[in-house]
C-alpha cells in the first residue's frame, strides 16, 4: 500500500528514516515550516530554513524515491518575537508561490497571546491572497480552547473549512473539528500527542471522512514510520482497507491537492525533467551504497 | 580563455520564438503581460512571475529541433539547451527582460533570486549564467553554485554550460572537474574540458585516483582524460598500471590518455598494450562509464 505522511520535519531526520519510509511504502511527504527546537533570532536563519525546505531537503527526499513538498509559514511560538515576526511576514511572499509549496502553515496558537493572534490573522489573509490551503497547529496546552478559537478566527476571515487542515487533534477536539467541516488530522507521536491504538478507536467511532493520519516526526522522540505503522495496526484491528486508504493517503491528497501543487502523478508518473533531475543525479547514495529495503520489524505500537 | 560577447536581446528573441510555438494562447498572454511588467523594472513582478512560471506554463521538455539548436548556437556560442524545459526557458526570458543598465544593480536582484531559489529555479538560474548580461560579474556566483550538494544544480553549472570554462580561474576550474568525479557526474558534457586541462589539475586528479585505490574504490575511466596532456613520470606509471591491471574500459581510457601525452614512454606503452585506438574517443568512454 502507498502512504502519504502529510506532516513530518525531515530536516531533523536521518537517511535511515528515509530508507525505512521508502521501504514501508511512503510515496510523498509534506514538511511544514515550524520552529526547530531553538528559537531563531535573525531573519536570515528563517530565509535559509525556507530555502532548505524548497531546496536541499526536496532533493534529499527524492534520492530515496520520496516526493517532498512543504508548507511555508511563521509558527505561533516564534510569532511572539514581534520584531522578527514582522520581517518574516515580508519574507513569506517570496516563497508562497514556489513549486511544491502546498499550504500556508503551520500556523495558529501556542500560548494564545495577542501577538500570536495578530500574526495568525495576517497569515490567514496571505493564504487567501495566494489561494493556498492552511495547516493549523493546535496548541499543546489548553488545547480544546485553542482549537475552537482557531476555528472561530478562521471563520471570521471568511475561509471555508474545506480549505483548512486542523492538526494535532485528540479525542476531546475531533468531534467539533469534524462537525464544523474541517480536515481533521491526528499526529501519531509518542507520549505527548496521539498513540496509534487510540487512533484505531477514533476511526471506529468517527469513521474516515476527512480524517488524516500523520507523524509530525521531528527532533524530539518521534517515529518517522508512524503512518505505515498505524495503517498496519488499523488493518489488524479490522478497519476496512478503504478507510485506511482514506486516512493514510487519499484524504491528505485531496486536502492538499487544492493547492494545485500536490498531484499523484508527481510520484506515480513524474515529468521527464523530474525523473532526470530528482530521481537520478544521486549524491546521498553515492559511494557504492544501495538503499536498504526492509520492513519495519518492531511490533508497530506507538504509545 | 576567450570570452564571447553576449547579446541578451538575441537570446530573448529565440526563447520567445521557441515558447510561442509550445504554449497555449492564454499562457502566452500571461507571459507577455509579465514580461512587460518586468521590462519596466518591476522587481516584485519578476520575483512572483519567476516562481509562478512552472504552475502557469508547465514543465514539459522544450524538445528543440536540430534547426532550433542551431539558432541557439548562433545566438550564443556554446549554448546547448537540448535538455531545457518550457518553464526553464520562460524563467530565463523573464530574467533577460529585467533592465540591466549596470552590473551591480542587476547582480543584486539576481542574488535575491538565488538566495530564495527553489531547486528547479536554481537549475534555471545556473544554466542561464552564459546568457546573462555583464558576464564577468557572475564568476563568483558560479563558483558558489559549484559548492551545492544538489547534484542536479551542480550539473546545471558543469554540463553543457560554456560559462565555467570562459570565466573560472584555474583553481575554480580544477575544483569543478574534481567535483564532477567526486560526486559521480560525467566529465564528457563539461564544455572546454580539454582546452582547460593544466598541470596542477593532472596532479589533483592522480592524487584522487591514489586515494580511491587506497580505499579499494573504483576510479572513473574519465579521470585520465585531463591527466594525459600533463602526465609526468609518476602519472605515466599510473597509466601503465591501469593498462596492465584495469578493466577493458579502464585500459582503453589509459591508452587514450597516453595518446594525448608527450611523454617518451607513451608510444611504447600503447604498442605493448595491444589495444586498437582507431574509432575510440572520450565520449564513447563516458557513455560506457555511466548508465
Amino acid at each position: 500500500m502507498h502512504f502519504i505522511d502529510p506532516h513530518i520535519h525531515m530536516v531533523s531526520r536521518t537517511t535511515n528514516d528515509y530508507e525505512a519510509m521508502a521501504a514501508a511504502g511512503v510515496k510523498a511527504i509534506i514538511e511544514p515550516a515550524f520552529w526547530q527546537g531553538q528559537p531563531r533570532t535573525h531573519i536570515g536563519t528563517f530565509q535559509d530554513y525556507f530555502s532548505m525546505l524548497v531546496g536541499f531537503e526536496r532533493f534529499r527526499a527524492a534520492q530515496f524515491g520520496i516526493r517532498h513538498y512543504c508548507t511555508i509559514g511563521l509558527n505561533s511560538k516564534e510569532a511572539n518575537n514581534q520584531a522578527l515576526a514582522e520581517q518574516v511576514m515580508d519574507l513569506m511572499p517570496l516563497y508562497l508561490t514556489k513549486e511544491g509549496v502546498v499550504a500556508v502553515g503551520e500556523i495558529g496558537y501556542d500560548d494564545m497571546t495577542p501577538t500570536e493572534e495578530h500574526f495568525f490573522r495576517l497569515q490567514l489573509e496571505m493564504a487567501k491572497e495566494v489561494d493556498l490551503p492552511i495547516l493549523i497547529h493546535t496548541p499543546h496546552r489548553n488545547k480544546k480552547v485553542g482549537t475552537y478559537r482557531s476555528m472561530d478566527v478562521i471563520e471570521e476571515h471568511g475561509i471555508p473549512p474545506h480549505r483548512v487542515i486542523i492538526d494535532h487533534n485528540n479525542e476531546e477536539t475531533c468531534k467539533e473539528v469534524l462537525d464544523r467541516g474541517y480536515w481533521c488530522a491526528f499526529t501519531i507521536y509518542p507520549n505527548t500527542k496521539m498513540g496509534n491504538e487510540r487512533m484505531v478507536e477514533i476511526m471506529k467511532q468517527y469513521g474516515s471522512t476527512r480524517v488524516i493520519v500523520d507523524s509530525s516526526a521531528d527532533w524530539g522522540v518521534s517515529d518517522a514510520l508512524a503512518v505505515p505503522k498505524t495503517a498496519n495496526l488499523m488493518a489488524r484491528n479490522g478497519i476496512a482497507q478503504s478507510d485506511i486508504e482514506l486516512a493514510c493517503y487519499k484524504n491528505a491528497l485531496a486536502a492538499y491537492a487544492q493547492s494545485g501543487q500536490f498531484n499523484e502523478a508527481d510520484w506515480l508518473d513524474p515529468a521527464p525533467i523530474d525523473q532526470r533531475t530528482l530521481f537520478e543525479g544521486n549524491s546521498v547514495l553515492r559511494g557504492g551504497q544501495t538503499p536498504r529495503v526492509e520492513e519495519p520489524k518492531d511490533e508497530g505500537i506507538i504509545r | 580563455m576567450s570570452v564571447p560577447d553576449v547579446n541578451p536581446a538575441a537570446i530573448a528573441d529565440v526563447l520567445t520564438r521557441w515558447l510561442s510555438t509550445r504554449i497555449a494562447t492564454d499562457q502566452s498572454r500571461w507571459l507577455r503581460d509579465r514580461i512587460q511588467a518586468v521590462s519596466d523594472g518591476d522587481k516584485k513582478a519578476l520575483f512572483l512571475a519567476f516562481g509562478l512560471v512552472s504552475r502557469k506554463l508547465g514543465k514539459a521538455d522544450l524538445a528543440l529541433s536540430v534547426e532550433e539548436l542551431t539558432q541557439a548556437e548562433s545566438a550564443r556560442i556554446g549554448w546547448n539547451p537540448a535538455a531545457w524545459t518550457i518553464d526553464q526557458a520562460a524563467r530565463t526570458l523573464l530574467l533577460l527582460s529585467f533592465p540591466a543598465p549596470d552590473a551591480a544593480t542587476w547582480v543584486a536582484t539576481l542574488d535575491q533570486l538565488f538566495a530564495a531559489g527553489e531547486m528547479h529555479e536554481l537549475i534555471a538560474l545556473y544554466q542561464s549564467l552564459p546568457l546573462f548580461p555583464h558576464q564577468s560579474s557572475h564568476a563568483l556566483r558560479c563558483a558558489e553554485g559549484m559548492r551545492t550538494n544538489i547534484t542536479a544544480v551542480f550539473q546545471a553549472i558543469a554540463h553543457h554550460n560554456p560559462f565555467p570554462s570562459e570565466q573560472l580561474n584555474d583553481d575554480q576550474w580544477n575544483q569543478l572537474v574534481l567535483k564532477c568525479l567526486f560526486v559521480g557526474v560525467a566529465l564528457d558534457p563539461v564544455v572546454g574540458l580539454d582546452a582547460r586541462a593544466n598541470a596542477p589539475l593532472a596532479k589533483m586528479l592522480t592524487d584522487f585516483a591514489h586515494e580511491r585505490w587506497a580505499a579499494g574504490r573504483a576510479v572513473s575511466p574519465e579521470l585520465w582524460r585531463c591527466v594525459g596532456p600533463y602526465a609526468d613520470d609518476a602519472m605515466v606509471s599510473d597509466l601503465e598500471k591501469v593498462l596492465k591491471t584495469g578493466s577493458e574500459i579502464e585500459r582503453q581510457a589509459a591508452s587514450l590518455a597516453l595518446k594525448n601525452c608527450r611523454h617518451s614512454r607513451s608510444a611504447t606503452l600503447i604498442n605493448e598494450s595491444g589495444l586498437h585506438l582507431s574509432g575510440l574517443h572520450w565520449s564513447l568512454i563516458a557513455a560506457q562509464s555511466y548508465n
